[in-house]
């Protein structure tokens, strides 16, 4: 669970993980926050890996792939710390990755009342139907951050997981597809966020779709040995 | 030309050698940054000493002007050099974020070790002040997560 400033919700959505999971390992990735996000984490019970400075969503998800990989887990589930994912959707993602390598948690795809609107729609449909051709699977959500993600998947994300906000999330599928990994999507259920300020005005949506078109861009075109697993980045 | 623009180019090119060798010899730049700057300061004494080499050059490839030879010249070393930085800082930035994520796993994998199964240690807090990042990484949670 990557969290930034999120004190108001962090400390209930691992509740609720756990209650849902009993047995999962929950770990939470505070990402430079200026508030008690760490506190309120490990008051929940979960382990927290503190970042010393802001590095941004990809930072948080490749400290949190590196946990993974060094302590001999093998499969990750991603879940935003503001409570926007329900975490009674974590099964059917671990289902999913018995046959794939990497599941995504998508909210367009039949489950659920979450609607996004105007230019953010449009960019989602726009990177959906790209990413879908790219990875040969239909898929409909790319910028989800309910995901899962198999042994394979973790390996290559613990060394190459993208650094840049937004891209965060497409350019990890582009890396996934080209590198050979099976893509899948389940539906699940997205809620209004538990905490925290959500961010909606069309100047913002703009900038959005730039840099998920950016993004997009320049992770097709990235040359293949910088996805080597086992080079150094 | 007038004697006293000759002396000042001579006298500017020679500053910037003596700069750059000072800083050099003070270890406050590494050699392989140094190097631009040295050959950009050679260039300039030659030209300064020898104007003649100037025209020679700007007459060689078809520049009017031998003038603009010269900024011709400048503008490249200073656009090679503002890329080479600007490469040198994306590496460094990559390091930089390789370190902190090692430091978090490093400060949890402690804290675990230092606190038995019953007694959770609290956690503290170092007393550095926050790094704010000024890049655009601001986190919007409603579309894509929580960041």
């Amino acid at each position: 669970m990557p969290a930034f400033n999120e004190e108001a919700s962090v400390g209930a959505v691992v509740r609720e993980v756990f209650a849902a999971l009993p047995d999962v390992t929950i770990l939470v990735v505070d990402d430079g926050s200026a508030d008690t996000t760490a506190e309120e984490a490990a008051a929940a019970g979960a382990l927290v890996a503190i970042l010393p400075f802001n590095l941004g969503v990809g930072g948080a998800m490749r400290t949190g792939f590196r946990y993974a990989i060094e302590n001999d887990f093998s499969n990750v589930v991603q879940i935003d710390s503001d409570g926007q994912h329900d975490p009674l959707g974590v099964p059917a993602l671990l289902a999913e990755l018995a046959t794939a390598d990497l599941v995504l948690g998508a909210r367009f795809a039949g489950a659920g009342d979450y609607r996004a609107t105007g230019p953010r729609q449009w960019a989602m449909v726009a990177l959906a139907s790209i990413l879908s051709r790219t990875s040969r699977t239909r898929l409909t959500d790319t910028t989800s951050g309910f995901r899962a993600s198999g042994p394979r998947a973790v390996a290559l994300f613990a060394e190459h997981y993208p650094a840049e906000y937004l891209g965060d999330t497409i350019e990890a599928l582009v890396i996934a597809s080209r590198s050979g990994l099976v893509i899948r999507q389940v539906p699940v259920a997205m809620r209004q966020r538990a905490g925290g300020v959500p961010s909606h005005n069309p100047f913002r949506a703009a900038a959005y779709l730039a840099r998920a078109g950016l993004a997009l861009v320049f992770a097709m075109i990235r040359p293949p040995s910088t996805y080597r697993v086992g080079g150094s980045a | 030309m007038s004697v006293a623009s000759y002396v000042f180019g001579i006298v500017s090119a020679v500053m910037i050698l003596i700069v750059v060798v000072e800083l050099l010899r003070r270890r406050h730049l590494r050699e392989r940054h140094a190097v631009w700057w040295f050959i950009a300061g050679l260039l300039a004494l030659v030209a300064g000493v020898f104007p003649s080499t100037l025209e020679w050059a700007a007459g060689l490839i078809g520049i009017e002007v031998p003038i603009n030879l010269v900024f011709f010249v400048s503008i490249t070393i200073l656009f090679l050099v503002c890329l080479q930085h600007s490469s040198e800082l994306t590496k460094l930035e990559s390091k930089t974020r390789t370190l902190a994520e090692r430091v978090a796993l490093m400060e949890l994998d402690l804290r675990k070790r230092g606190s038995s199964p019953e007694a959770e240690k609290p956690i503290t807090r170092s007393e550095s002040p926050p790094i704010v990042d000024s890049a655009v990484d601001d986190h919007p949670g409603s579309q894509s997560r929580a960041r």
